[in-house]
């Protein structure tokens, strides 16, 4: 299976609150807030760490979870905010030239 | 409870300031008629330090940043510090006059990604505008600013301060701000001057004119609720805060003084003499703001508008006690509900309701 590569957008607003992310889209100002799992993903995606590799040695390594289901979940996540466009996806590391061409506005 | 109110509530919870007005400097190149500040340069804060102290501010949590002035792009460095609030990933929100923005301007701040940019906009008559802001040829540059701001879609709000000069043109500027992409939003507050001189407020609208305008469905939406007497005040309302100021928000002129609030110039601390995580915690006059309810408010806490009323507490404080009333929120619950308010009983003070009706002698519905 291809790596996947997750950047942050950026185009968007973020900071940490009670060690949970708020992020507010600039696009249409819709606010999102990340669950903790969710809040790790977002803290990872540096563009350079594939998404496999986050989910094994951040989510799994913090929290209890299967590491199927995690992979999983963490797919739909990353492509759930992505569609909401705060996210970059790619199947090549993302660096941050690419980002400010090419990041979701 | 809106995500919005649940984040406020989660910051209040946690003495988080979620949201931070920074005014980068005072300077202007309009002169409105109405303003507060004292528009010389009293010793701005340097480039290295604003950086700072927005640094500090983001590892304080501070999430939402608006940046203010005067106007800000008397600073020639203004971009450069939305770019570096950017890079710690504030909501940046931008008010100015937009007379300087140009295509690079307005292309950078679309870079930027800011959330959106406040134009004050008086009236769409020329000679109503610059009459205001005393600066011949500012409403059609404004605008020109504006539609450069739209052409790179960046959000634009035109706020419309409504006074009695410009009482009759909010719907000119309406329909101008549809015409430009730009969402509306109008607001009859006066603000006395930093200093405490309110010879200002007289340019305000009076209880009249608030009366009228309250019953514009155009701008108030639904008149009959708007104008609603209040509800009883119960123990829920008398336990609850005035507002948010320096709770979740605080104010940063441009020469590092912290206030609770921009509307609220009681002095709290200096970011150049303290850091501002500190200056948040355990400034005494930050923690009296903060111990303040409703209940505790003298006159307020016995008012029947007591829990719908837009009290400001910087205006209290601005008359003379943050613990007292504000007699323009007073007046415009009166205007309103056609109701005095305690400060009103107190003072023996009922103005009319309508122009056509001699000053005194409103029949009063209590």
């Amino acid at each position: 299976m291809n790596p996947v590569y997750i950047a942050r957008s950026t185009a968007v607003a973020a900071r940490s609150l009670d060690g949970e992310m708020m992020i507010m889209s600039a696009k249409d100002s819709t606010l999102f807030t990340l669950n903790p799992v969710g809040t790790v993903i977002w803290q990872s995606a540096d563009g350079q760490t594939p998404l496999a590799e986050i989910v094994e040695q951040k989510i799994c390594a913090q929290f209890e979870v299967d590491p199927a289901d995690a992979a999983r979940d963490a797919e739909s996540f990353v492509s759930d905010l992505a569609g909401h466009g705060i996210l970059l996806i790619s199947g090549e590391p993302i660096t941050p030239a690419k980002l400010l061409n090419g990041g979701p506005r | 409870m809106s995500l919005m109110e649940e984040i406020g509530q989660r910051a209040l919870n946690r003495d988080v300031p979620l949201s931070v007005h920074l005014d980068v400097t005072y300077r202007c190149n309009e002169r409105c008629v109405h303003c507060y500040l004292d528009h010389n340069d009293h010793g701005e804060m340097t480039t290295q330090e604003i950086c700072g102290v927005l640094d500090q501010l983001a590892d304080a949590g501070v999430f939402f940043l608006t940046f203010s002035g005067g106007e800000v792009f008397m600073r020639r460095d203004f971009l450069d510090l939305v770019e570096y609030a950017r890079s710690l990933m504030f909501s940046v929100k931008v008010k100015t006059n937009a007379f300087m923005i140009k295509e690079k301007e307005a292309q950078r701040l679309d870079d930027l990604a800011v959330q959106d940019v406040q134009v004050s906009i008086y009236s769409h008559r020329p000679e109503v505008h610059d009459a205001i802001t005393l600066l011949p040829g500012s409403l059609k540059r404004s605008l020109a600013g504006i539609r450069l701001l739209r052409s790179h879609g960046v959000k634009v709000i035109i706020a419309n301060v409504l006074m009695m000069r410009n009482l009759n043109d909010y719907a000119g500027v309406k329909n101008l701000a549809n015409e430009l992409g730009a969402e509306f939003t109008n607001d009859p507050t006066i603000t006395p001057m930093m200093d405490g001189n309110r010879s200002v407020l007289q340019l305000g609208l009076g209880v009249p004119q608030l009366h009228d305008t309250f019953r514009k469905s155009d701008l108030v939406g639904d008149v009959d609720e708007f104008c609603a007497p209040p509800p009883p005040v119960n123990d829920g309302a008398l336990e609850s805060y005035p507002c948010s100021a320096g709770h979740t928000l605080c104010y940063i002129s441009p020469y590092g003084d912290v206030f609770p609030c921009v509307q609220f110039p009681l002095p709290s601390g200096n970011v150049r003499q303290q850091k501002f995580i500190d200056i948040w915690r355990y400034s005494d006059q930050l923690n009296e703001v903060r111990s303040i309810t409703l209940r505790d408010l003298s006159v307020c806490s016995g008012c029947g508008h007591a829990g719908t009323c837009t009290r400001c507490p910087g205006l209290a404080y601005l008359e003379g006690n943050m613990r007292g009333p504000s007699t323009q929120d007073c007046e415009k619950s009166f205007a309103r509900t056609g109701i005095p308010s305690a400060n009103m009983h107190t003072k023996m003070y009922y103005p009319a309701l309508h122009s056509s009706t001699p000053h005194g002698l409103v029949q009063i519905a209590v």
